[in-house]
């Protein structure tokens, strides 16, 4: 009895500190795991983390969570049930993290595509979505034959609207002729909205359908119309084999593993990550054959001139719509410019809604 | 054999007892759902029903909680439930929700930053107003023109939206805040804060408002004149206009209540809870509202619960997402099952099954 009592009692002395070794990571989701683009693209990266950790990491998730009330709930409970760091992969969450981080100033808050940082325990981290806007721009330029690309746009955040200039810029800059509609939804998630908009896009002219939503719906809608399409966040070819050209695939993996080491480190402190090419955050999904090769070579070319910084898809001479300047010639655009643009370039012919 | 029969009077029993039973069947159901996805059945429906209450490490957090995420529910399946009971169907209590909020917010943000007591009670007007004249235009439209209320209040819901988009994006946005869509957190501003009334309770002045949203609704349907109308109305539309109610003005009147509670919602939950006007601040408080009002059975007091326990449901839902890894269209189709084991189950209050011996009948 004494022996067993021992045992057990060594046993849980030997259990404590492995238990307290785990990292509890919390991860709230605006949409569904499933998906098959954003928030399927943060899930990758948890399973990524979790396999790469093992036991040592406990992962959770809640999906579909609403801003505001919603989210600040789910946090906190996340918080009360002893998570140590909370994964928020939407940007409208930021007044709600603000506001449990300064309520729990033990747990680690990562926020992605965040702009509101009043605590030091949260760390925001987004990707250079526009370098890859400026590829898929190149290609829609030279696979257009209507010289009409449509674009289905989400938010009218400054991410979102970058995008929109990179892309046309690099249409532009292949084919002058081009001509961007862009339709927004409001929504991140919503499949049969997102189809509508491609079928009306496509109805005024459009051959080329971007997307800055998160579902697969366009990517379907194109491949019924015989059009073509690039995915959102995730490689969605399984939607439209014949329409989908590539997609800037996002890859949060390598930075999730960092910032998990570097709680278990205790070097953990408060950052804003922008991260792009370079870093391997994005990349785009395998170019489909219908690309002619010159073209997949000057995609190539583009990547990695971005990559290695011998090339900013905002260079000047660049003007707003209204015609002011905005950058000179050869003058490169400051991120603090890019993280709150609301303006588009010239050229883009319809008004930014605000 | 098994033969269905017509119960000359609905079974009074059944009413009552129907929401329980469909409570117990969604539990059993749910939890050969919650098995059948390799989770353990009684965890969860612990976890979903019990934790949010009982549980050391988050009753004293989720409790408040519940008030909050239930009040504006009740308020609004209140006003919904009257105009249900003179068969008026107001399908857009999420747009007058819409129209409320923005109305409150905009006094709030029109003030903003003077201090001053008579700015939340004005936020409470302009919330009750706006609700009310979003509500009216399917009111004046079937009144004047004899459209269908369902339809014209449910489209209203898609109009309100693309107003509430175009003010987060342009008239109410922060101007401190570059880029970004929505208006002030009016949290931060003392005077328009809808704070909680004791700490740690929940109880904001949107939870006592559906309190006494309640009290009134029940006594107006019990002891007052205007609620024995309505539901002679609804029941008797022809035995209604033979005594002298007038079908207009009810359609008016119910749908001005029910649009004034719902902007009241709205503009307690800007003020509060939500904390600002952003494009997706609306996550469909009118349309979950329908549902408690029905589960409620129409009845002021019935609504109270119903409410909680809806609210019980998405609070718990969020712990099973969080403790258990259920996916979240589980707690969806646990949601639904609510209101299909309920819909199921009043066919008993019309009808009862009879088992006969033989073929003949």
């Amino acid at each position: 009895m004494k022996k067993l009592l021992t045992a057990a009692v060594l046993s849980a002395a030997l259990a404590t500190p492995v238990l307290a070794d785990t990292t509890k990571v919390g991860f709230i989701y605006i949409g569904p795991v499933g998906d098959f683009g954003w928030t399927a693209g943060h899930d990758r990266a948890r399973q990524e983390l979790q396999d790469h950790f093992g036991d040592a990491v406990e992962t959770n998730i809640v999906e579909n969570v609403d801003y505001g009330a919603d989210a600040e709930r789910v946090m906190t409970q996340m918080a009360l049930s002893g998570t140590d760091v909370i994964f928020a992969a939407s940007f409208g969450y930021g007044p709600d993290v603000n506001a449990v981080a300064g309520r729990f100033p033990n747990v680690h808050f990562q926020h992605a595509t965040g702009y509101i940082q009043e605590h030091d325990n949260i760390s925001l981290y987004d990707a250079r979505f526009y370098e890859g806007r400026a590829v898929l721009g190149h290609i829609a330029g030279k696979m257009t034959e209507t010289n009409t690309i449509g674009y289905i746009a989400s938010y009218p955040i400054p991410a979102v609207i970058s995008g929109i200039n990179s892309a046309y810029l690099h249409a532009k800059a292949v084919n002058p002729d081009v001509n961007f509609r862009i339709i927004w939804t409001y929504s991140w998630f919503d499949p049969a909205l997102e189809a509508d908009a491609a079928e009306t896009l496509i109805e005024q002219g459009a051959d080329v359908i971007m997307q800055h939503t998160d579902s697969t719906a366009a990517v379907r809608v194109a491949e019924d119309a015989g059009v073509m399409a690039f995915g959102q966040a995730s490689d969605m070819v399984e939607f439209g084999p014949t329409a989908h050209l590539s997609a800037i695939v996002d890859r949060w993996a390598p930075y999730y593993i960092s910032r998990i080491q570097a709680v278990k480190d205790g070097t953990w402190e408060a950052q804003n990550s922008w991260m792009g090419f370079a870093d391997g955050v994005i990349e785009m999904a395998p170019w489909n054959d219908r690309i002619p090769a010159e073209l997949q070579q000057e995609a190539d070319a583009l990547i990695a001139a971005i990559a290695a910084g011998e090339y900013h898809p905002f260079t000047g001479p660049l003007n707003r719509q209204d015609g002011t300047p905005w950058l000179a010639d050869g003058e490169v655009a400051e991120d603090g410019d890019l993280a709150s643009m609301n303006f588009y370039v010239e050229g883009i012919t319809q008004e930014l809604p605000n | 054999m098994i033969r269905l029969e017509k119960r000359k009077e609905p079974s009074k029993f059944w009413r009552i007892a129907n929401p329980f039973l469909a409570v117990v069947l969604t539990m059993l159901a749910g939890g050969v759902m919650f098995a059948m996805l390799g989770k353990d059945p009684i965890v969860a429906i612990r976890l979903i029903f019990f934790d949010p209450i009982f549980s050391e490490t988050f009753g004293s957090y989720s409790r408040p909680q519940l008030l909050i995420k239930s009040a504006p529910l009740i308020l609004i399946a209140v006003g919904l439930a009257i105009g249900f009971k003179a068969n008026v169907w107001n399908i857009g209590a999420e747009g007058q929700y819409i129209i409320g909020a923005l109305f409150g917010a905009g006094v709030a943000l029109a003030f903003f930053p003077a201090p001053g007591a008579h700015i939340f009670p004005l936020m409470v007007l302009a919330g009750a107003l706006g609700g009310f004249l979003w509500a009216m235009i399917p009111a004046i439209l079937k009144t004047r023109f004899n459209t269908n209320e369902i339809l014209v209040s449910l489209l209203l819901v898609y109009v309100a939206e693309r107003i509430l988009a175009a003010m987060a994006l342009g008239l109410m946005r922060n101007p401190d805040i570059a880029g970004f869509p929505g208006s002030r957190d009016l949290r931060r501003y003392e005077a328009a804060h809808n704070a909680e009334l004791f700490a740690g309770t929940g109880i904001h002045w949107g939870v006592v408002a559906a309190l006494i949203a309640v009290i009134f609704a029940y006594a107006m349907m019990t002891r007052h004149m205007l609620g024995f109308h309505i539901q002679l109305a609804g029941q008797a539309p022809r035995a209604a206009r033979f005594g002298g109610v007038a079908p207009a003005r009810l359609v008016v009147i119910c749908l001005g209540i029910a649009g004034a509670l719902a902007g009241l919602a709205g503009m307690f939950e800007v003020s509060g809870p939500g904390g600002q006007v952003r494009i997706e601040f609306a996550s469909g408080y009118g349309f979950t509202a329908i549902i408690v009002a029905f589960l409620g059975r129409l009845n002021p007091f019935g609504i109270v619960l119903a409410g909680l326990l809806l609210g019980l449901t998405y609070i718990g839902g969020e712990l099973g997402q969080m403790m258990l890894q259920l996916p979240g269209a589980a707690i969806q189709v646990f949601q639904g099952m609510l209101l299909f084991f309920l819909l199921a189950l009043d066919f008993q209050t019309n009808y009862r099954l009879r088992l006969t011996k033989g073929v003949r009948a």
